[in-house]
């Protein structure tokens, strides 16, 4: 199959609140990710990032939310699959990582348990080599003496090691998707780089497609081959790997990697975005980013800016693009 | 030589985890072991280390927020432990702690106002009839609007949080602030406004800090020198700058090849450590590193390694750094391409121009933007 794997069309969200004000936590979003490729979705708290992926997954209840557009999945929508088929996915064919080790196991059952569990209800095995397999899972994410820590509950684990132990839960039915929300940020730099390494060998090896989402560029740049930058809502670039660390298109983009301390120089004081987030429920008209923008003219704040294209496979949304022609 | 703003000398602290029925230890956690350095007015030392090394231990200890089992500290020469509650209370007026979570750390029934009047009147730091100046003063040198004065800490976001905490801080005139990771909690672009800001007081209030991080970015940024801990020791400890440029102990070259560059496909060799982080209950014994260390020998088993100092200061706690290969410092290899630093550059001063704390308006409209 030539088309992309994952497929995300004007997909949105809205959480109605109190009187009549609404948060559209995810507007207009599309993306795509190829098979055999590392998505990364990055963008500050509250940018819509995690709602995104809760979306795909179809986690977000409709009770609380209205969801709207398109998210083909080899070529199914999900978002009208009814839940019974969609539970039969997820688990499956889609798999997510938590960013909480802590608390996305259940403590009262043994890891062993819980990753049966899943191997029970997608492929049918007796237990006894659902366990085998579910051992086998330990050892592939290198958690040293499955055969014992698989009765262990998850209190006797490092927060490292629970994080293995999620990936062998999302990694136990050979999923072709995987979507991982911060599956580092709550670890130690040499824990994260084992896991950063870990989903590096395994997409090489037995995953189709990995989403990332991050607010760390570092991490991005480590494993990602294409970025998704989102604000407030939107996608605001999309870029190869590559790109967006030489020529970033969007001047949010700008400020998030300038924002990052160097180890190469030092630098007297670094990038900063001044001012906050927009208040989601009262979103300006123009471009969202314009009030904290220094590269911000009148023509922004006037009308929505499109997604304009900057070279292959490079997107952002901002009128004055390049903005590099403003800078030289 | 005067003597130095602070000093710790064989500095321990043990938690007893775990007691007999008669009462006697038998779980112990050496969370400071033997730790000793020096900090001078005006500088920047870092502490870095993971989870459990016992930084923040370390931070609480020299300011007396929790008693030593044994050692020694010293605060402009003046034995730190021997102080008695009068002296202690003097002694905090020259010190202060900024927390991790500006979120817990600020209580949510007192104004801004509140959270900055209390320590100024505590310590009489000005005439009462002055106090609302100096509250509208302090909020100013850390960016905020003075009109914030009358807001709760939940009207704030954690960007705007932090400065209030770095302004209580501030506001009994320190000489000395222990900041126990005071970005770690924040967003990237909200990071780098707190970390100018902690520059920028330092170097117009002459102010020296503790600076406790894991994230070695950052220390890189804000310190003079360095010091790693590892299960309650220092295991390495020199200038910022010879520290990154050529580490020594195989523990800071892991967490140094362990940082995620912000550049694709940057070519380098990373040291992944294997295996877990032992448990601090039970450190293993000779060198605590060597359960986890590439290099271990049969000697680092058994024999704990001495933190020794060349003519430099760079000290190092390691039987065999001489004989190791240079470490690959790639990560200090300049990098990034011009139009990139070219777009970051013009950022920054624009971003800059338009001011941190005050009203941002959108170029072109004079319009007061959204905050």
């Amino acid at each position: 199959m030539s088309g992309p794997l994952l497929e995300i069309a004007d997909l949105k969200v809205v959480f109605r609140g109190d009187l009549g004000r609404s948060t559209h936590a995810v507007d207009k979003v599309d993306l795509s990710v190829m098979p055999g490729t590392t998505l990364g979705l990055v963008g500050e708290s509250g940018c819509g990032k995690t709602v995104t992926s809760l979306a795909v997954m179809g986690l977000v209840p409709r009770t609380s939310a209205e969801i709207s557009g398109h998210v083909r999945f080899a070529g199914v929508d999900l978002l009208d699959l009814p839940d019974r088929a969609l539970r039969d996915l997820r688990g499956d064919r889609l798999a997510m990582v938590f960013q909480e080790p802590m608390t996305s196991l259940n403590p009262s059952y043994t890891i062993g348990e819980q990753i049966v569990e899943a191997i029970v209800r997608h492929r049918g095995l007796s237990r006894r080599a659902a366990r085998a397999h579910a051992i086998d899972m330990l050892r592939r994410v290198n958690i040293p003496a499955p055969e014992r820590r698989i009765d262990d509950y998850p209190h006797r684990l490092s927060g490292g090691m629970r994080q293995r132990v999620m990936i062998a839960i999302a990694l136990s039915c050979d999923p072709e998707l995987l979507i991982a929300d911060e599956p580092t940020t709550a670890l130690d730099v040499t824990i994260q780089a084992q896991i950063l390494d870990l989903l590096r060998e395994l997409k090489a090896s037995t995953l189709s497609a990995i989403v990332l989402i991050t607010h760390d560029l570092g991490v991005v740049a480590e494993i990602c081959d294409e970025v998704a930058v989102m604000y407030a809502g939107e996608i605001v670039e999309r870029a190869p790997i590559e790109a967006i660390f030489e020529r970033p298109g969007h001047p949010y983009t700008v400020g998030l990697i300038g924002s990052i301390p160097r180890l190469d120089r030092r630098d007297d004081r670094l990038a900063s975005v001044p001012g906050r987030v927009p208040d989601m429920t009262a979103l300006p008209r123009g471009c969202r980013f314009a009030s904290r923008c220094p590269f911000a003219a009148e023509i922004c704040v006037s009308a929505p800016p499109p997604l304009t294209a900057l070279g292959s496979g490079h997107w952002t949304r901002c009128v004055r693009a390049p903005i590099e022609d403003l800078v030289s | 030589m005067t003597a130095p703003l602070l000093a710790a000398e064989g500095l321990t602290k043990h938690f007893v985890m775990r007691r007999s029925l008669l009462g006697r230890p038998t779980a112990v956690v050496k969370a400071v072991d033997g730790v000793g350095f020096t900090l001078r007015a005006g500088e920047t030392l870092a502490l870095v280390g993971e989870s459990g090394s016992g930084k923040s231990t370390l931070g609480r200890l020299v300011l007396r927020l929790i008693e030593p089992t044994a050692g020694r500290i010293t605060f402009e020469g003046r034995d730190l432990l021997s102080l008695g509650a009068a002296e202690l209370r003097a002694f905090r007026r020259q010190a202060q702690l900024v927390f991790q979570d500006p979120y817990a750390s600020l209580n949510p029934r007192m104004t801004a106002g509140d959270i900055l009047a209390e320590p100024i009147a505590l310590h009489g730091m000005v005439p009462p009839a002055r106090r609302d100046a100096r509250v509208a003063e302090l909020l100013d040198l850390v960016g905020l609007d003075a009109r914030y004065a009358g807001r709760y800490p939940h009207e704030f976001s954690g960007g705007q949080r932090q400065r209030i905490a770095i302004a209580r801080a501030l506001a009994v005139e320190p000489k000395l602030i222990v900041c126990d990771e005071p970005v770690s909690s924040l967003d990237v672009s909200i990071r780098s406004q707190v970390l100018n800001l902690l520059r920028e007081l330092r170097r117009e209030l002459g102010l020296a800090y503790l600076f406790i991080s894991h994230d070695l970015a950052v220390v890189k940024h804000m310190a003079d020198r360095v010091a790693v801990m590892n299960f309650g020791r220092i295991v390495e400890t020199a200038n910022a700058e010879a520290l990154f440029a050529a580490p020594r102990h195989p523990y800071t070259r892991a967490l140094l090849s362990a940082i995620p560059l912000p550049r694709p496909r940057a070519r380098r060799e990373r040291i992944v450590l294997a295996g877990e982080i032992p448990s601090a209950l039970e450190p293993p014994p000779g060198c605590h590193f060597h359960t986890r260390c590439p290099f271990a020998v049969e000697r680092c088993r058994v024999e704990r390694p001495e933190l020794a100092a060349d003519g430099a200061g760079h000290a190092t706690a390691c039987h065999r750094w001489t004989e190791l290969p240079a470490a690959d410092v790639a990560a200090a290899q300049p990098h990034g391409s011009p139009a990139l630093d070219r777009l970051v550059a013009a950022f920054g001063q624009a971003a800059d121009g338009q001011g941190e704390g005050g009203v941002v308006t959108v170029e072109g409209t004079g319009a007061p933007a959204l905050r």
